[in-house]
């Protein structure tokens, strides 16, 4: 599904990712643990398009097409879903008007007829159970007023409602107390297809109690320093970063 | 020289070819003088008051001067290169005369076809269905009392109204443009709702295609007898093309106790082109008197046209407890100016009034919101709210936000909010992130932005607002 080769970046001509392989195959779960500044977020955003970034070197293969010479709204017709760290706000722009604009852009890049609005709700409002978003939510502004919690399921909905065959979590677990955790973790569980593959970026062990990933990845200076299975993050957890960093955690 | 000494210049000098306004003729040449405006109200039969009302204003008008505060660049006009009287241009024949690029918006804006001809310009007799439908509406509204007709026609069948009113909302000495407009309006529309009639339509919906030529200097008259009800939607989302280029209308609204008026406009004048060569000048004066008490005055605007604006449209909330409400949206983009905002005056105990304007500027764009809270010393508990956003795309463009507030009543309550913000780049990227493109998810953002006002037009208006503002808007970004 995602294949990553040697994929260096810079931001303002400071090399962040310094020669990422990455393989996710179709329905497997990966997560990407790391020090803060070892270039998570960087990768997140390299692979969905953002602006800001110069890639240097390397390629990134998705469903068999080359994805980084595609602009972000072609990616996400694509299949490709992030989940914001920080979910931004669109004063005025309902939930429902934005999602069901962007749904039928990525059903139009797929040939299919647009939802109209009965038969979109209907999907809305089943999607919204997944992750206990009541309707006055759906019905909002997008993310205005919402809590940080509310924000995350918002993000995971959005996701639901896409049915992305990637779906890149970025620190979806930041700022989320334990229900909120345990909540939004319950919706993306039930979004595990065999069709679908995930990438789950985090600092924390923690979540992954939630979500269980298949593969777990150390990301550290821009490189994956080690892959392993769950137990890895356990790991991680118990003795810290430092054996990668060279540094003492605090 | 100024402009003023242009034109006292000129009517110091004889007629070159001994000009003698030959009543006959269908139009008036280029130029303005007593004799023209004789001309154009013998042209249209009026009585002896309303040509000294024209004479007077018109010499008030030399004594003037255009108002230089407004933060806009305005090329000269030459006032006498204007002809202030003209028959109606021969439009082309078929829509396949017309402009390509003028069918083209139409079809962005989901334009009726059977509107589309008007619109562009076709001559009436080849739209069908629009005039009898005009017709049928107004038999069910002169059924009720109402009167809904073009000033011209007002003029000659309710003088003593149109002798009541014209003028004591706006007069001509108020400022250059009103004065002008005093001296030479040609048409308009003139509207009378009679004690306690609720009008049972949006005026105007169904005779926009009508309206259409009312020609640069329009005058526009509304009164709301005691009780009644109207909502007026003036313009339209079609693009407007015009050979004149200084359009300076009137209008002027009464309400009187509890009665309300709902006033709509949605301009979509000729900005220029690209590099904001040519374009409408669009300077309009705009008021309603709240004359009773509880009487309620609304304006909702959506300005995307014209290369220059200049416009505020104002409430006088003379009644006890009388409401002015004032919702705006504009749209700068490429070389457009925008001086925009209103006023409300309060003078009656009581009085509220609420202002929400929305500012989008992109390209090169300029716009200064512009406006002014009086409370009068008798106004007891007045209140005002006031809030302005500014968006602005790209960093070519500016925004500007300048109230005034003069307070002379201790127990009046103000409140003022203003904000300017870019669309981010973060917006931009979650809505492309989620498949909108660039285009889309830039609308999205404006038509969020502008919701609280959009809200307040009419059903039918709102929508093709809404599209109005996404086409205004191509080529914004990227």
């Amino acid at each position: 599904m995602l294949s990553i080769k040697n994929l260096h970046a810079t931001a303002d001509g400071k090399s962040i990712l310094k020669g990422i392989n990455l393989e996710v195959p179709a329905g497997e779960v990966h997560a990407i643990m790391g020090p803060n500044g070892s270039g998570k977020s960087t990768l997140s955003h390299v692979l969905a398009g953002r602006d800001g970034y110069e890639i240097t070197e390397g390629e990134v293969i998705f469903d068999g097409e080359s994805l980084l010479e595609k602009k972000p709204e072609d990616r996400a017709r694509a299949g490709v879903f992030l989940a914001f760290q920080y979910p931004v706000e669109l004063p005025g722009v309902s939930n429902v008007y934005f999602l069901k604009a962007a749904l039928n852009a990525v059903r139009k890049s797929r040939g299919e007829d647009p939802l109209d609005a009965m038969d979109f709700m209907k999907l809305a409002r089943e999607k919204a159970k997944l992750v206990e978003l009541d309707d006055g939510l759906v019905k909002r502004a997008v993310n205005a007023g919402f809590s940080g919690g509310e924000k995350k399921r918002n993000e995971i909905f959005q996701m639901a409602m896409l049915e992305p065959k990637l779906a890149i979590l970025d620190e979806t677990d930041s700022g989320l107390d334990i229900d909120a955790l345990a909540t939004v973790s319950k919706g993306v569980n039930a979004l595990r297809d065999e069709a679908r593959s995930m990438l789950i970026i985090t600092h924390y062990q923690r979540l992954l109690d939630y979500i269980e990933p298949d593969v777990v990845h150390v990301l550290v200076n821009g490189q994956i320093a080690r892959t392993g299975d769950k137990d890895l993050a356990k790991e991680l957890e118990a003795n810290g970063y430092a054996e990668f960093t060279g540094r003492a955690v605090s | 020289m100024s402009s003023t000494e242009q034109i006292q210049d000129r009517l110091s000098q004889d007629y070159d070819a001994g000009f003698v306004t030959d009543i006959e003729q269908d139009f008036a040449p280029p130029g303005l003088s007593e004799d023209i405006i004789r001309f154009i109200s013998a042209k249209k039969s009026e009585p002896e008051w309303l040509l000294e009302y024209r004479l007077k204003a018109y010499r008030l008008w030399t004594t003037m001067t255009e108002p230089k505060w407004a933060k806009v660049n305005v090329a000269p006009v030459d006032y006498q290169s204007i002809s202030y009287y003209a028959a109606p241009k021969e439009g082309p024949k078929s829509l396949d005369e017309v402009d390509p690029e003028i069918l083209e918006t139409f079809e962005k804006l989901g334009i009726p076809l059977h509107e589309r001809a008007a619109l562009a310009g076709v001559a009436v007799d080849a739209v069908f269905d629009s005039v009898s439908v005009a017709t049928t509406f107004k038999g069910k509204l002169s059924e009720m009392g109402v009167i809904f007709c073009s000033f011209s026609e007002a003029v000659e069948e309710h003088p003593e109204l149109v002798k009541k009113y014209l003028g004591s909302v706006v007069p001509s000495t108020d400022n250059f443009y009103a004065a002008l407009n005093a001296a030479v309006f040609t048409d308009g529309s003139f509207v009378y709702i009679p004690k306690g009639v609720r009008c049972p339509m949006e005026l105007s919906t169904y005779f926009r295609i009508n309206a259409a030529n009312t020609g640069q200097f329009e005058r526009t008259l509304i009164i709301a007898d005691e009780g009644s009800h109207v909502s007026y939607l003036e313009g339209c989302t079609a693009p407007m093309r015009d050979e004149n280029q200084l359009h300076a209308a009137v209008v002027e609204l009464v309400a009187h106790k509890d009665a309300e008026i709902k006033y709509s406009t949605v301009q979509n004048w000729y900005p220029g082109n690209k590099d904001g060569v040519g374009g409408i000048y669009n300077f309009v004066t705009k008021r309603g008197l709240c004359e009773g008490d509880r009487a309620k005055i609304s304006w909702t605007q959506v300005e995307t046209g014209s290369s220059i604006t200049w416009k505020y449209p104002s409430c006088i909330l003379k009644g006890d407890h009388s409401v002015g409400e004032f919702f705006s949206v504009a749209i700068s983009n490429n070389y457009q100016q925008a001086d925009t905002g209103t006023k409300m005056i309060h003078l009656g105990k009581g009085t509220r009034s609420t202002i929400v304007s929305k500012g989008i500027t992109a390209g090169h764009g300029q716009q200064t919101y512009r406006g002014q809270v009086r409370i009068g010393k008798n106004a007891e508990n007045a209140r005002n709210y006031t809030q302005c956003d500014s968006l602005l795309l790209g960093d070519r463009c500016g925004a500007h936000t300048i109230p005034y507030v003069e307070v002379k009543n201790r127990s009046s309550t103000l409140e003022h909010e203003a904000t300017t913000s870019k669309i981010g780049e973060d917006q931009l990227f979650y809505c492309r992130q989620r498949g909108l493109s660039e285009e889309d998810a830039v609308n999205l953002i404006v038509n969020g932005f502008c919701k609280e006002v959009l809200k307040e037009l009419p059903m039918e208006f709102a929508v093709e607002a809404q599209k109005l503002l996404e086409v205004s808007l191509e080529g914004a970004v990227g």
